[in-house]
């Protein structure tokens, strides 16, 4: 009944504003729909009142917000006697609404409150949105353009149509047209060929919000209408779909640059050494954990210097892993080498203590790790949202895998590296310091490790567990894509970060995860030595 | 036939292990019920619960004793064997639990009913019975076992890659178990269980029952595992271990061993958890995870890896310590010492304690198992 009614009145007042609209030609008419709009407030009904918002909105009058501003806020003030309308501006001081001339002298007497109620107060900030329709501020324009849309009040038409006409801004017009698409759709009897042009417009937008309010668009709508919104629909639908691919592509890859990180120096201590260091996440975890240092005594001693944490902490984090790095290599591995299963063992042994160790000094808890000022946010690509953080990340997964293949292939110590894995004693007959390279090697890996606690600490947790969580995973990453390669670790970490993706919406993030793994087994079963295995001789070493 | 065969398996540090676990099994009850609390010799019931647990965990360490130090597969997933079989057992606890469940729904367990759930799942049927589920508790880790171990091993994946694998499913099955509508209960698990075959699990008989039950289990694995390395099977056995292509090329079917004796040790593991979850009275998903079978792995490694009495020790050893540091004011330090240990062992100590004592002490009857070979090269 109440709804009925309200699309009465909306009709009402549509038509009294597109009467309004076409009088606001000459400024005249323009004044003369703002006096009788806002004679209206004098009336003392809420239903007057009611259609003075909507008319003093839709005069375009720069009085406008101020009036409505004051309705709001209880200082719209009226004459019984002579029914002129005053803005209360503070102490004392009156305004005159319709001239928008301060009252000389002493306020009349018997001035009272033009009241309001919550379905006036609805009003109000629908008015109020549709008078920032017009604000000088493109962005301004746009925010109102886009609650327009979601709120579909048909008040707004005439404003809608008026803003229309004056948009400069491609962005903020096709805003604009979707919302008075929106809103052409909400009335019951529009014209069809009007209704045909709004749902070709949504057609076009084509995102989430255009198909909802296609979807619920009521059924009494005339045949043609009704085709097309079912045509438009599925256009929508297509679409969408598209976005939806490449957004779970973008997350994969996203996903796939996090497992690159963590896996690389894996890599490169497990593929190019043949070493399995169980304590490699807490490699990660100490790089993280320089971060948070770092940032700490930024904060402390030199704010300013904030924005610039990362790249403080990067060089930093390196340093750290690698001379842990040396330390378990020197310490520990280098008497286990041929003898894999101990050397898992006793890197899984000093990851317990390296944990233990992290927890004791900075407590078990999660520590807070900002991001500076350009990592944070996110923008639009068309269909897709993407953060920067994850952008960063990924630019810096490729750079580090790009520094590090250049390393491998053009310095001295790759050359040495790559001798003394493809075969030991040979480089030691060719004077090659097989226990230096090794530890070099070792800690190339782990400080490569520290680098992505440094890009992890960004996206995750900053805990004592933070290895653990992705030791399982790099291995795989490593296994799947075939020992000693970095391109088989590239190509293995984005087809698991992507196929993660393209799982989870199907089978739920854990059920997920759960195939993947059963996937990898199965590929394992299939090609023991990975998708990049090396051959020849090396292979059974 | 059979029984000679088990009987002429151990070697006299064999049968002195065997004799320990005997006394153990009839004196430890016995001071516990029939001597009263005030004698200085009474062992209280808590103290029973606890050794049977470590009694549950040696049996666990000797299945991983002989895939490692027997055919040189380094499983890193043992645990979700012994977890699969914990919560067979588990499940025909909660079907005991009847009516008296906080619900009192008249045939669901309580957190079904929790998560609103209408009938049993088509898996739990059959679990009133407790020799189906005695079957199940064999079965599935068994069947689990003997199809992982049958991919893998056909095709050849070894060493360190099969380590990783195996790590990998029992992280899966983490994963799964932990998700309420897998139907175990999910994060909770399963537990507040009653009755175990009509006794009370709570009660100070059913306890030091289940320890006696716990130490003769462990000296049935013992003699099993003892009959098939001293078997021509276990010497094939030992030969995939030290020189898995060599055996190979020799014209045995290595996979097929491998398979057999995987299957087998899987087995054993679900025993021990099966008779570990009435002791501990829970059993939850946290059991499968990838730390814990490591963990598994350094009780064998500290034992002597290849010893089996060796592993059992070592398991007994290294719970006992966990349970005196993490109980007092040295608890924030025991994964240092954990740490420690898989360290210092692997460096110091590769044959373990059983080993280091077996070099000082004089061979009764000269016929150990040869220890594992060193080969402390350089990979290349």
């Amino acid at each position: 009944m109440r709804d009925r009614f309200a699309r009465f009145v909306a009709l009402l007042l549509t038509l009294g504003l597109l009467l309004a609209g076409a009088l606001a030609a000459n400024a005249q008419g323009n004044t003369q729909a703002y006096e009788s709009a806002l004679a209206k407030f004098a009336g003392d009904s809420f239903n007057d009142t009611d259609e003075g918002i909507a008319g003093v909105a839709a005069s375009g009058n720069p009085l406008a917000e101020r009036v409505i501003t004051a309705l709001q806020d209880g200082r719209l003030l009226f004459n019984p006697d002579d029914k002129k309308i005053y803005i209360r501006l503070g102490e004392g001081a009156l305004l005159e609404a319709a001239a928008g001339k301060p009252v000389a002298g002493a306020a009349p007497a018997g001035l009272k409150q033009v009241r309001i109620n919550n379905r006036l107060r609805r009003s109000i900030e629908a008015a109020l949105g549709g008078l920032t329709l017009l604000a000088p501020d493109p962005r301004k324009r746009l925010e109102a353009a886009q609650a327009v849309f979601k709120s579909r009040d048909a008040n707004q038409l005439a404003t809608l149509d008026t803003a229309l006409a004056k948009e400069s801004d491609p962005r903020v017009k096709r805003a604009l047209a979707a919302a008075r698409a929106a809103v052409i759709l909400g009335i019951a009897d529009a014209k069809e060929a009007d209704k045909l042009e709004a749902v070709g417009i949504l057609r076009d937008r084509a995102d989430l919000d255009s198909r909802a309010v296609l979807s619920a668009l009521p059924a009494n709508q005339p045949a043609s209408v009704q085709r097309a919104v079912a045509d438009a629909l599925t256009a929508i639908d297509d679409w969408l779909a598209v976005w939806n691919v490449a957004q779970n592509f973008w997350y994969g890859i996203s996903l796939g640059s996090v497992l690159l990180l963590a896996a690389i120096g894996l890599a490169i201590t497990f593929g190019v050494m043949g070493v399995i260091n169980m304590a490699h996440g807490e490699m990660v975890m100490l790089g993280a954990y320089t971060t948070f240092v770092v940032q700490e005594l930024i904060r402390a001693k030199a704010p300013w210097l904030f924005d610039y944490s990362l790249a403080i902490a990067i060089p930093l984090a390196f340093l750290v892993a690698a001379l842990v790095g040396i330390a378990i290599e020197r310490g520990v591995i280098q008497f286990l080498y041929g003898r894999p299963l101990e050397t898992l063992l006793a890197t899984w042994g000093i990851s317990l203590i390296l944990q233990q160790a992290v927890r004791t000094t900075f407590g078990p808890t999660n520590r807070e790790v900002g991001a500076p000022h350009f990592m944070s946010g996110a923008f639009q690509l068309g269909g897709l949202t993407i953060t920067w953080n994850r952008m960063w990340i990924i630019v810096f997964a490729g750079l580090i895998l790009m520094a590090l293949l250049a390393v491998l292939r053009f310095t001295t110590l790759g050359l040495q590296m790559r001798a003394v894995t493809q075969n030991r004693r040979m480089a030691s007959s060719m004077a090659i310091n097989t226990g230096k390279i090794d530890a070099l090697t070792f800690a190339l890996g782990s400080g490569i490790a520290g680098l992505a606690g440094v890009a992890l600490s960004q996206i995750d947790n900053v805990s004592p567990n933070l290895g653990q969580g992705y030791i399982i995973d790099s291995f795989l990453v490593v296994v799947f894509g075939g020992v000693g390669n970095l391109w088989g670790t590239l190509v293995g970490a984005l087809s698991l970060g992507v196929a993660n993706k393209f799982l989870e919406p199907y089978a739920g993030a854990v059920l997920g995860k759960i195939a993947l793994l059963v996937l990898v087994i199965l590929f394992i079963q299939k090609r023991p030595r990975g998708l990049f295995a090396l051959r020849g001789r090396a292979v059974d070493a | 036939m059979i029984t000679r065969r088990l009987l002429e398996a151990p070697d006299a540090r064999g049968w002195i292990f065997l004799a320990t676990l005997a006394f153990a099994a009839v004196v430890v009850p016995a001071l516990n019920l029939l001597v009263p609390p005030s004698s200085p010799f009474h062992v209280p019931t808590s103290m029973v619960a606890l050794w049977g647990k470590y009694l549950c965990y040696a049996l666990l360490a000797l299945s991983l004793d002989l895939v490692w130090g027997y055919c040189g597969i380094l499983s890193l997933g043992h645990g979700a064997f012994f977890a699969l079989g914990g919560y067979a057992m588990g499940m025909y606890m909660m079907r005991q639990i009847g009516t008296r469940g906080v619900y009192a729904h008249p045939y669901l367990p309580d957190f079904m009913v929790f998560l609103n759930w209408k009938e049993l799942p088509f898996y739990w049927y059959g679990f009133d019975w407790f020799p189906y589920a005695a079957l199940m508790i064999l079965l599935v880790p068994g069947a689990l076992a003997f199809v992982f171990g049958w991919f893998a091993f056909r095709s050849r994946v070894t060493g360190v890659y099969l380590s990783i694998i195996t790590q990998a499913l029992t992280y899966a099955l983490m994963l799964g178990f932990f998700r309420n509508n897998f139907g175990f209960g999910g994060n909770n698990g399963l537990t507040d269980f009653k009755d175990i075959l009509g006794f009370n699990v709570q009660s100070a008989h059913t306890r030091a029952s289940l320890f006696a039950l716990s130490a003769i289990a462990l000296a049935l694995g013992y003699l099993v595992a003892q009959a098939v390395v001293r078997s021509k099977a276990g010497k094939v056995l030992i030969a995939v271990r030290d020189e898995e292509s060599r055996t190979r090329f020799l014209g045995y079917r290595v996979e097929n061993y491998k398979t057999c004796v995987f299957t087998l040790s899987a087995c054993m593991a679900a025993v021990a958890g099966a008779l570990y979850v009435p002791q501990v009275g829970i059993i939850n998903p946290s059991e499968f995870a990838p730390a814990n079978s490591i963990e598994y792995v350094i009780w064998v490694a500290v034992g002597g890896r290849g010893t089996l009495i060796g592993a059992a020790i070592g398991a007994v050893l290294v719970n006992y310590a966990k349970t005196t540091f993490t109980t007092g004011l040295l608890a924030p330090y025991w994964l240092f010492v954990l740490g420690a240990l898989f360290v210092l062992v692997t460096i110091f100590l590769p044959k373990g304690i059983f080993g280091l004592l077996s070099n000082r002490l004089p061979r009764l009857r000269g016929n150990g198992a040869p220890a594992p070979r060193s080969a402390a090269q350089p990979a290349e």
